[in-house]
């Protein structure tokens, strides 16, 4: 028997485990996923819980959903891939070889990494909302704010999800505003970049968006420390800014499995071929999802449309064929903005967000980099898709690759 | 494309003033960016535009905390050689592309 490892069993593992055991014939391939929770969390549903709309129940579900029969799944903590031998060891010593390996362990968050972030401070006016902790004691805490200033600060890229912290300042402003208490709080958004967002279209209608929901952006700004007396962030060229509640999106950071098997770059990513989806220095690895270092967004939408490259290059590796498949760097993040709309952004490698409608050009339901109720639907009808076919590896109506029909340049 | 003269040597610039050819930067052209961007350079600076370039040349990208950990100076060091934006004319004196942060 050949063997197949998928090391993580998130969006990404969850889906390549159910995409390959369709392709692999079981008499002749043993498939085996390990990761160390049981629980799968939708993690694009922890931005709602600070805000009251979605509670835990409402995010979670067992991993064993979503696994296919005739996968054999190994609940445990990996200690080490031992790469220049095809094989993984486990916490408790047990080797599991392979023939072919999937890493798809993620990025976590490591609030650890920036001095005085998880602090005396740290979950009682310092927050972060990427942890199903965090984002429920946040949603504690608003209840009973009485308010101050907001800030939410963006410690390092690259980070998951680039588009939740815009999210979560949009949902704030509509939350207070609701409350009656908008005049008692100031939201700040405090980011390295140079604005709202990377690429010029996509910055320029979402620092206007900021701009109009009196929202003020520090942009340039790299966090050195948290000084929780003082209860004030500092940044390397001395700019401060003072915080009554700090909500933080904390340095992501690959697995540290990775660094353990001496398999990651400085921040614990997976260095990776970015069209084929193959590790650098090892032809039977592949790497998909967030702990790859590949140059685009850490997100569940790029976890899908890759899946459909591994799943075609992987079959190509197996056949001994040249890759086939070539993966564009697609991602496509609905965008909350407030009072039961949002927006929408589409973009790969090479294009930046561009405005439109998508997925039918000229059609939509959906317009890109316009703000409409139809694009608010889209993400909360995803929830369902992804539950239902997204994970089970099934064919979703979009196309994996980005398309320019419908995109005005 | 533009050519530009810098400390006598004509070098491709982009529309932002970075290099785009690693190869036609020297010493002398170093200090005609770094005049324009009013930094003052020292040894320390040349060091690190030698473990910077490298870096380059070798595909890595260049980021905050890559230089922070290259042991020639840490972040905060980073900061008082390039102020404002360090990592920004960082490398545009060093003659090598300007990061782009991918999210």
């Amino acid at each position: 028997m050949k063997k197949l490892l998928i090391l993580g069993a998130g969006t990404a593992g969850t889906m390549m485990a159910n995409k390959m055991r369709n392709n692999l014939e079981r008499d002749e391939w043993d498939i085996t996923i390990v990761d160390q929770f049981k629980t799968h969390y939708y993690q694009p549903g922890f931005l709602f819980i600070p805000f009251g709309m979605y509670t835990k129940k409402d995010v979670i579900k067992p991993k064993s959903d979503f696994f296919p029969v005739g996968v054999n799944v190994i609940f445990s903590k990996i200690d080490k891939i031992v790469a220049k031998e095809n094989q993984v060891v486990l916490d408790d010593g047990v080797v599991l070889k392979y023939d072919y390996l999937i890493i798809a362990t993620g990025t976590r968050t490591a609030p650890e990494e920036v001095d005085g972030l998880k602090d005396k401070l740290w979950y009682k006016h310092i927050f972060d909302f990427y942890t199903i902790e965090g984002a429920t004691a946040l949603a504690t805490y608003f209840k009973s704010w009485k308010g101050g200033n907001l800030v939410v600060n963006i410690a390092e890229l690259p980070y998951k999800c680039p588009v939740a912290p815009l999210e979560f300042v949009f949902f704030a402003d509509a939350f207070f505003t609701e409350r009656g208490m908008r005049d008692k709080v100031k939201i700040t958004y405090v980011t390295p970049m140079s604005g709202a967002f990377t690429k010029p279209r996509a910055t320029k209608m979402l620092g206007d968006l900021l701009e109009q929901k009196n929202i003020e952006i520090v942009p340039d700004f790299n966090i050195m420390e948290v000084n929780n007396d003082e209860k004030k962030i500092v940044d390397y060229g001395g700019t401060e800014v003072p915080f009554d509640c700090l909500v933080s999106v904390p340095t992501n950071m690959g697995d540290k499995m990775i660094e353990r098997s001496g398999l990651g770059d400085d921040m614990n990513f997976v260095p990776t071929d970015k069209h084929t989806l193959q590790q650098k220095d090892f032809e039977n690895i592949f790497v998909i999802g967030d702990a790859s270092n590949i140059p685009t967004s850490k997100a569940g939408s790029v976890a899908h449309f890759s899946s459909e490259i591994l799943e075609e290059n992987l079959m190509c590796a197996i056949e001994g064929r040249p890759f086939t498949a070539s993966f564009d760097g697609h991602a496509n993040c609905y965008i909350e903005t407030g009072y039961g709309k949002g927006t929408l952004i589409d973009f790969n490698y090479d294009t930046e967000p561009l405005p439109g409608s998508f997925p039918f050009p000229g059609i939509g339901p959906f317009g890109l980099l316009k703000v409409s109720r139809m694009n608010h639907y889209g993400k909360l009808l995803f929830r369902w898709m992804y539950w239902h076919i997204l994970l089970k590896g099934k064919e979703m109506p979009i196309d994996s690759e980005m398309q320019m029909a419908g995109k005005k340049l | 494309m533009t050519i530009k003269t810098i400390a006598g040597v004509n070098v491709d610039v982009n529309d932002e003033g970075y290099m785009n050819d690693a190869s036609q930067w020297n010493k002398e052209v170093a200090a005609g960016i770094a005049a324009e961007e009013n930094v003052e350079l020292t040894d320390q600076h040349f060091e690190l535009f030698e473990w910077m370039r490298e870096k380059v040349a070798n595909g890595e990208t260049l980021t905050l905390r890559g230089i922070g950990k290259s042991g020639v100076v840490d972040a905060k060091q980073f900061y008082k050689m390039f102020p404002g934006a360090p990592l920004k004319k960082a490398t545009k004196i060093a003659g090598v592309p300007k990061p782009t942060s991918c999210i």
